[in-house]
């Protein structure tokens, strides 16, 4: 990995600043400029019609910087990107929820047939049913077994077996904090386009609605989040003023299985027993398994309404 | 006026909209005619009003959540600031 990245310093030709280095994927900063080398294993015709979607929204996803041809480094692809100023990470109150919510709502209504190409089919279920193969390569346990008796729960299509109900929504696929950057200054921008996709809108906005039940997020940040997305016409949940977790029940409780098994793998290989943020997500499918376990109706509609505080 | 009781002098009041003598010496009081229904019927208003209302609550409504939602302390805070790194990560 390391001499990935000082491959990548020299194709920008600076002193690089690592920004994120995970398993799969490196991205380097040199100066205003920054380099992604996507997986080895990246979809490559995938990977151009996502880039060709970016450059096509630039109020909505960050256009990257055009190639003359498409660059590689170590049987890697690697694409660039301006540098935009990330969300701080120190205080959640301050994150921009409602700006994530707008652009979500403004990503949903793109026509695809605005569009240069179609992106492949969205990814949720199959990184559910990934995340789930490998909890069960790690030794079993109590929390290992909960996470797979909430899994067990979910409609088939929800991790990765059968077909998913048809929609076609643009969606950005793997929305989280991070992937909102403020370029130009004072405006928000989607990145990360790896797993940009046509699908069900509300797997979107299911993973901060998973943070909201899991305790991860306080009630009002999520309500910034849904509301804005709601007012911004936003085709995934019912208006405002109307229960949105009849749509968002089942990506929810997914994606909720798929962080609670990267956590407890996670921990596993780090030796480490599960952590305070770990633990809520098993706790939250421990909730998701009971409900549903012996239960007659595979999906959960009930609501309940937490004592306002 | 002098009170019809002991003669003493009568001061007039306005309670309400509705002018009531009273007697410096004995406090006795003298209404005129349709004095004491006006005030009933300000008793019974003032009876009848609805409670105050409720003050807002903090958060307009506590948003919906699935049957196997978190029950949140309200307590946001610490505790939240901690799962920050949940916020960033897939």
């Amino acid at each position: 990995m390391n001499g990935l990245v000082g491959e990548l310093a020299r194709m920008l030709g600076g002193e690089p600043v690592v920004l994120a280095q995970r398993d799969d994927s490196v991205v380097v900063r040199v100066g205003d400029l920054v380099a992604k080398a996507h997986a080895a294993d990246t979809d490559q015709a995938g990977l151009d019609a996502r880039l060709a979607v970016a450059s096509t929204l630039p109020g909505v996803l960050l256009p990257p910087v055009r190639q003359r041809r498409p660059g590689w480094v170590r049987g890697r692809r690697v694409t660039l990107w301006p540098y935009g100023e990330p969300v701080g990470s120190g205080d959640p109150e301050a994150a921009p929820w409602a700006e994530a919510g707008r652009l979500l709502a403004r990503l949903h209504s793109v026509p695809l047939d605005s569009l240069p190409g179609t992106p492949p089919p969205m990814r949720g279920p199959a990184k559910v049913a990934r995340a789930l193969q490998r909890l069960g390569a790690v030794a079993q346990d109590t929390s290992s077994a909960v996470v797979r008796r909430a899994a067990a729960g979910l409609p088939g299509w929800a991790r990765g077996q059968g077909t998913p109900p048809d929609r076609d929504v643009l969606v950005h696929g793997d929305l989280h904090l991070g992937q909102l950057v403020r370029v130009p200054p004072g405006q928000w921008r989607l990145i990360d386009v790896d797993d940009l996709g046509v699908g069900d809108p509300a797997w979107d906005l299911a993973r901060p609605a998973a943070w909201y039940a899991t305790g991860l997020l306080a009630p009002e940040l999520w309500v910034r989040l849904l509301t804005a997305y709601q007012d911004t016409g936003g085709p995934a949940v019912p208006p405002r003023g109307e229960d949105p977790w009849p749509v968002l029940d089942v990506p929810a409780r997914a994606l909720t299985v798929q962080s609670a098994a990267l956590s407890v793998v996670r921990a596993r290989r780090e030796g480490r027993p599960l952590d305070e943020v770990d633990q809520a997500l098993v706790a939250a499918c421990e909730r998701i398994a009971g409900l549903t376990s012996g239960a007659p109706t595979r999906h959960a509609r009930k609501v309940r309404t937490p004592p306002s505080g | 006026m002098q009170c019809p009781k002991c003669h003493g002098l009568m001061q007039t009041y306005n309670r309400s909209g509705v002018q009531i003598e009273q007697c410096g010496g004995c406090r006795g009081i003298f209404l005129d005619y349709g004095e004491l229904e006006a005030l009933t019927q300000l008793e019974s208003q003032w009876v009848q009003q609805p409670p105050p209302p409720a003050a807002p609550p903090a958060y307009p409504a506590a948003p919906a959540a699935p049957a196997w939602g978190a029950v949140h302390s309200g307590h946001r805070g610490h505790h939240h600031r901690s799962f920050g790194r949940m916020l960033f990560s897939s």
